[in-house]
Formats: structure tokens, sequence, C-alpha cells
């Protein structure tokens, strides 16, 4: 083994807002290419536990590795911020509710962190906007607000502004929670584009047949706790656990109502 | 005495000097009193104590005493010790920085109103706090607090009258001279008034069509 530490490496992650205890001893190893996604009732702590990996929600205990870095490492502030600053640029996240930023034309959105944190020209910057909104099939509103955009739309460039760093890792926090029904294919089609290009991503997603189709591996999540993991025939077919049935079961009669 | 306009002409280039040098002014000390706006709400919100209680002491001065005051302190006291302001200099850097704290407040609560998600997303891509307020926070506070920006500015013009106590030949103090040498008070405040209404129409005019611009960005 030439590396000890797994890709993504979540040690015994704990979390608790006050007495709320929202993870409670959470491990999770994901090896390179990897696709993992996370489900699980609402307030299972599974976007708390995403958040987690790039310390947007830092932990209250444990520790969170990429690759030989840990990420939540304790430090004085300012060498905190910096080695933040240098891991987060290898870790894209994808919000359920977009974030673009709304002042910013689409090209803007994608060039902004490259230009300042890996100081691109303007060439070099347009030209990996371009190629990056290409690959998400946005490039013909390279010159749109995002307020001009449809919800779908919005999310394949928020996909295309985090690859435009070169991430090691992608986290996709509900991706296509908030869109309309029919918007949720496109976005579901530039994920899987990158599962084919053996992109690590974790994902939280209340899309069953996604997961399904696209992980490696799932992750039940309940009450803080991972009730039930392994490959998503088992856990969607043949869980073993009583709550991943029970969740499966009411999930599954809600899609289909 | 009736009332006689037919004095103005001779003086009117006196009195459009004055206007110009009111214009200045008030361009001066709100661009003094935007961006010191903001740098004052940035430390307001962010800045380690040590550091934002000199800047809140500073803005609790200028918000609690007279703008003449302040006025004449930067113009008369300053030379005192050492510090001898200009008077067109004094009356930019008293106006401008009276009405940055007024919008120094208004860009807090504008900072504060961004969506958490825009700041989040920004910090996700490797962005410093720093960088990501330049970049992605402030840009989107100003521009959602543009409106009542502009009405302080409008207030900032009106109150430049006041820098012609400190000798400043601005739009009020040309008038006074005039009525100095014809002792025609009406006919040149009125005049005077008119001009100041004027510049009043075209700041708002400039307002909307700024407003407008950055309708779509939203």
């Amino acid at each position: 083994m030439s590396n000890p530490h797994p890709f993504v490496d979540i040690r015994h992650a704990q979390k608790s807002f006050g007495t709320l205890e929202v993870l409670k001893d959470i491990s999770l190893q994901v090896d390179r290419g990897q696709i993992v996604a996370i489900i699980g009732p609402s307030g299972s702590g599974k976007s708390t536990l995403l958040r987690a990996i790039n310390d947007l929600d830092p932990l209250t205990g444990g520790e969170i590795w990429l690759e030989d870095k840990q990420i939540n490492k304790s430090l004085p502030y300012r060498q905190y911020e910096k080695n933040i600053n240098d891991v987060r640029q290898e870790i894209g996240m994808v919000f359920q509710h977009f974030n673009l930023f709304p002042h910013l034309k689409v090209r803007e959105n994608v060039t902004l962190a490259p230009k300042m944190l890996k100081g691109l020209s303007d060439t070099e910057a347009n030209a990996l906007a371009e190629e990056q909104l290409t690959k998400v099939g946005m490039i013909e509103r390279i010159d749109y607000y995002p307020s001009q955009l449809s919800g779908g739309q919005k999310q394949r460039v928020a996909i295309a502004r985090a690859l435009a760093m070169k991430p090691k890792v992608m986290l996709f926090d509900e991706a296509t929670s908030a869109l309309d029904p029919e918007l949720v294919e496109e976005v579901n089609l530039v994920m899987k584009k990158l599962a084919e290009e053996d992109m690590t991503m974790i994902i939280v997603t209340h899309e069953m047949g996604f997961a399904e189709s696209v992980c490696d591996r799932v992750l039940f999540m309940d009450q803080g706790v991972v009730v039930e993991e392994g490959p998503p025939d088992v856990i969607f077919r043949n869980p073993k656990n009583e709550r991943t049935r029970n969740f499966l079961r009411k999930h599954l009669a809600g899609a289909a109502s | 005495m009736g009332l006689d306009f037919s004095v103005i002409p001779k003086y009117l280039d006196i009195v459009l000097l004055g206007a110009v040098w009111t214009i200045a002014i008030t361009i001066g000390a709100a661009v003094v009193s935007f961006f010191g706006g903001i740098l004052l709400a940035v430390i307001a919100l962010y800045a380690p104590k040590i550091i934002r209680w000199p800047f809140q002491a500073f803005s609790f001065l200028f918000l609690g005493t007279p703008l003449l005051l302040q006025l004449f302190l930067i113009y008369f006291g300053l030379v005192q010790i050492g510090i001898d302001v200009p008077a067109f200099m004094a009356g930019v850097i008293g106006l401008g920085l009276h009405f940055a704290v007024y919008n120094s407040e208004l860009f807090q609560t504008s900072i504060l109103a961004v969506d958490k998600g825009q700041a989040e997303a920004a910090r996700t891509l490797g962005l410093s706090r720093m960088q990501t307020l330049r970049k992605v926070v402030v840009p989107q506070a100003v521009r959602d607090v543009i409106p009542p920006i502009g009405n302080n500015m409008i207030a900032l013009l009106k109150d430049s009258a006041l820098v012609s106590v400190i000798g400043v030949s601005e739009l009020t103090l040309s008038a006074q001279r005039a009525i100095g040498s014809t002792y025609r008070p009406f006919e040149f405040y009125v005049l005077v008034a008119a001009i100041y209404y004027i510049i009043n129409l075209v700041m708002e005019a400039v307002l909307r069509h700024v407003e407008r611009r950055i309708q779509v960005s939203r």
C-alpha cells in the first residue's frame, strides 16, 4: 500500500448542537473513484455529515482526512484558514439551492475561483469555463445571468463551477431536491457522466432509483448513526435492518403517490 | 420694493461656478461616504474587538454631534494641532465621513441579508473570508442597498450647503455673495433653490438608471 489512508476517511465523526447529538460516532471510508450515496429521513444527519467533510459544519469530535491531509485539524486561526482553503479547493460541493452568484454571469461564476486561487489568465480561465460548461451542456448560456436560467440549468452551472477547480472529490447535497420533477433528469445525466469519468463522489439524495443505478455503495442513516451500509442491490432489494425497510417502504409509497 | 430678476444675469457666472463646486463636493463626499461606509460596515461586522471598538467610537462621534460642528472642527480646529486642511478638502472629508457612518448602517444590514449559501459556496471553492467578502458578499450587498444609499446621497447634496460656513464658494455661499452686492435675497435664493432642485433631479435620474442596470443580475 503506497497510501496509508483511504481517499476520504471519516473517523468517529461526532457532532452536537448543544445537547442535540446529530452525528454519533460515524466512520466512513471512500476509495478513489468510488461513488457513495447517503440516504435517510430528514434530520438523520446525512447533510451534516456531508457538510462536515469540507468543514462547513465543523465536527465536535472525530477526524476527517482527504488522502494524507486532515481537513478538520485544530490549528491557530491563520494556519487553519490556510489549511482549509487549500483542501476545499480539492473538494467540489453542489448545494440543494445551487447558490450560484447572482451578480455574475455564468462564465464568471465558473472562472471566479480559478482566477483568484490558481492565477489563471483571462484566456486560460475562459477556455476552462468553456470546457466545463460544454461538459454540462450549458455552453450556450455562458453569457446569461443565473436569474435567466431554469433550476436544472442553474444546477448544471453549479456543477461546472465546482469542476473548474479540478476537485478530487465531489459532494452533492440533495442536488436535485429543489428541482421540478421534469428538470431532475438533466442534472442526473451530468452526474452519471461524472461517474463514468471515475470521479469520486459522495451523494446525499432522495432519488433512490438514481442512487441504485449509479452508486457503488449506499449508507442508510437515521438519528445520527449509520443503520445499514452495503452495495445498492442489497440495500434497496434486500435490506437487513427493520428501520431501512420501513424507510424505503414509506419513501417508495410517497414517490408512487 | 418689488422683485427684480433682471439682476440675475450679471451674477449668473458666479452662481454657476458655485454650482460646479457644489457638484464637486457632493461627488467627492459621495465617493468617500460610499467606500468609507463599506469599510466601516465590514469592520463593524467582522473585525476583532480591538479594531472594532475605536471605529465604533468614531462612528458614534459622527452620528451624535452636529455636522456643522464637525466641519468647524476639521477646518478651524485641526490647524491648531498642525493639520492644515484646505477648505474644499475639509468639506469633502467632513461630509464624506459623516455620511459614511449613515451608509455603514445600511451596508451592515444588507451584508447580513445576503443569503448564507452565497458565502458557503464561495468558501467551498476555496476562497478566503476576505476574498468571499470582496467578490461575492459585498457586491451583492451593495446592489441591494442602492436605493436607500441614493437617498443618503441626496441628503448629502443638500447638506453640502453647510460647507459655505468654512468658506468654500459653493452654491449657497456664491448666492450670499451676489446678495451682498445686490441686496436681492429673494431672487438669488430662489435661483439657487432651483439649481439644487435640478441637480437633485439629475441625481435621481442617474440613480434610477443604475437601479435598472442591476435589475437583471438579481
